[in-house]
């Protein structure tokens, strides 16, 4: 059956040229880019050009790029390793309350070492006050993280402006950009940011490579203690492939982007039009205008996402969903709560988000064969007889 | 494909699907917050389940349950339908994920609260009837009473039964009637002493 993937943010498929620059790697440069000899410088420098490459795309210094294993990695060292090199300096971060779990678990990991932290809220569009972020500095904050673009329902933060408030204040600014890189050109010198992290499968690489931007002079505790890889700064041996491979995705993605993104953002927008016209009772979440180019995200009311997902992939289409179904935690997404919808509406998450490729064939497609899956899960729902039962009376 | 080929089948054929609207009974467990919802609607015809229903919000595993659940239980009588077990359920559908076993513990529930909802319904049913014949009684007590040991008519003289040659008196309670002398209503068990 012919398949049609609408979950880049899950990942994306991996360009021909990554996989081709990434080949070698995994053959005959297999050399431990610590060694002396010349397998292993062959293999260092590759990383070298790399993170030369990663630090283009964002407008950094190579030297100010850590490679990681993932987003993940990223956000764990960056909201630990800074809030723990400056804990003599104070307890206290600020967060918001949509960030993904890797920057939520590590808040309350530090919250256990007796940090306090502060959730700004989001509006109904998911997106961050920065005067709340204002009232939430404290003497004694240490670390601001605020993510720059959602994955769940795409939102784009105003991170410039926030990182601008904690510039004022000489407090470090973090933001997980991993949804956002490669995808919306990123900056870190334009936006003030102090970290930043990103991830290879978010613009066409591999997935398990990953890097943490940290400009010059910024304090750091590593997660990872060992060799004197990545500075001294995150020790083990590193995955020379994969990073080959984030370097090449990134240097297709400074090029390229633009031309994505006039692609993807009118047909996202088609999506976003055409959608709750054919099916009532649907929602879009996040922002409407910032928001990521190829993401369409909605809640389809009195139903529920995986039953969606699962009736969707058997119909070929690829799609995600933060409903607690989907979750093995089985909790309704913290980010559609956060945004004051309701459980049950927050159940009939689902997201489309397109790729590099996507066609308007392909929407159609979905178009067509999307709203008779809700007509027939709807048919089954109590919750949709109730509300016709009451649209009665 | 995270479920088993029968949980799929289910999911993509659930049978029963719907509302009996004249369900004599209705059991209705879950609520959007943990993620699932279940309603299951019964018809019961001398004990047995004659027909079971159900809507269900939930993801796919919550809808293969439903789906099995009304399945196993439609025909059976009332025991052996309150005897459906979670295991018995996930088990008919060839396993579910660890994190879904919930959704079996739902569709059981869901069966045996339709079930409960059925025999409380009778139970009321009942009593409706008891208090009817109570008032239907009470209102025959007063032309031709009966003796509450031989159950025979009292007649000729009043609060007298000549088959039992006692004396009886009229519970103020209940209306009807006990043997003079004693501290408790022989119908009602209401004290007749105070």
């Amino acid at each position: 059956m012919k398949r049609i993937y609408l979950d880049h943010i899950a990942c994306t498929p991996l360009r021909a040229e990554v996989v081709e620059a990434m080949l070698p790697y995994l053959q005959t440069h297999f050399g431990n880019a610590q060694s002396l000899h010349q397998e292993g410088q062959l293999a260092a420098q590759a990383m070298e050009e790399a993170r030369e490459k990663v630090a283009a795309l964002i407008n950094a210094q190579p030297a100010e790029i850590y490679f990681t294993s993932s987003g993940s990695e990223a956000n764990n060292f960056a909201l630990k390793g800074m809030a723990l090199a400056r804990k003599d300096r104070g307890h206290h971060l600020i967060v918001s309350a949509i960030e993904h779990q890797s920057i939520l678990h590590s808040a309350k990991f530090l919250e256990k070492l007796g940090f306090e932290v502060t959730q700004v809220p989001v509006d109904r569009f998911g997106q961050v006050d920065p005067e709340d972020v204002r009232r939430a500095l404290r003497p004694e904050t240490v670390l601001v993280s605020i993510m720059l673009a959602n994955a769940e329902v795409g939102t784009i933060q105003p991170v410039k402006e926030i990182a601008s408030l904690c510039q004022e204040k000489g407090i470090p600014m973090h933001t997980d950009a991993v949804a956002a890189v490669g995808n919306i050109p990123v900056d870190v010198k334009d936006l003030g940011v102090d970290a930043l992290s990103l991830a290879g499968h978010q613009f066409y690489g591999p997935k398990g490579a990953a890097a943490l931007y940290l400009k010059k002079g910024t304090r750091i505790l590593p997660l990872i203690d060992g060799g004197i890889q990545e500075g001294g700064r995150r020790a083990g041996t590193e995955d020379v492939a994969a990073i080959v491979g984030l370097g090449r995705a990134a240097e297709i993605a400074r090029q390229e982007m633009k031309i994505w993104a006039e692609k993807l953002q009118p047909l996202r927008d088609y999506l976003i039009r055409e959608l709750p016209s054919r099916i009532p009772h649907v929602i879009l979440t996040g922002h409407p205008e910032q928001r990521l180019p190829h993401h369409a995200s909605f809640c389809v009311e009195f139903i529920e996402g995986e039953a969606m997902l699962l009736n969707l992939d058997l119909k070929g289409f690829a799609a995600s969903s933060g409903s607690a179904c989907t979750s093995r935690a089985l909790k309704a997404s913290h980010v559609l709560l956060a945004m004051g919808l309701d459980h049950a509406t927050a159940q009939g998450s689902i997201v489309f988000s397109l790729i590099n490729g996507t066609t308007r064939e392909d929407l159609d497609e979905l178009l067509e064969v999307f709203p008779p899956i809700v007509d027939r899960l709807r048919k089954m729902s109590p919750l949709y007889t109730q509300f016709l039962e009451d649209k009665k009376q | 494909m995270i479920y088993s080929e029968k949980v799929m089948e289910h999911f993509q054929n659930p049978r029963n699907v719907g509302k009996i609207e004249d369900a004599d009974g209705i059991g209705q467990v879950g609520n959007p917050v943990c993620g699932d919802m279940m309603t299951f609607y019964i018809k019961v015809k001398d004990n047995r389940l004659v027909d079971v229903k159900f809507q269900t919000f939930g993801c796919g595993a919550a809808i293969a349950v439903s789906s099995m659940v009304s399945e196993m239980a439609k025909g059976k009588t009332l025991e052996e339908a309150l005897q459906i077990t979670n295991e018995k359920i996930a088990e008919e559908l060839g396993g579910l994920p660890k994190n879904k076993l919930h959704c079996s513990n739902l569709g059981a529930d869901a069966l045996h609260a339709a079930i409960m909802d059925y025999k409380k319904k009778q139970e009321a049913q009942m009593k409706e009837r008891e208090k009817k014949e109570k008032a239907e009684g009470e209102v025959k007590e007063e032309a031709a009473c009966c003796c509450p040991y031989c159950e025979g008519p009292i007649e000729g003289l009043e609060n007298y039964c000549t088959h039992c040659q006692i004396e009886l008196v009229p519970c103020p309670h209940c209306g009807h009637y006990t043997s003079k002398g004693e501290s408790t209503c022989a119908h009602c068990g209401a004290n007749l002493e105070a």
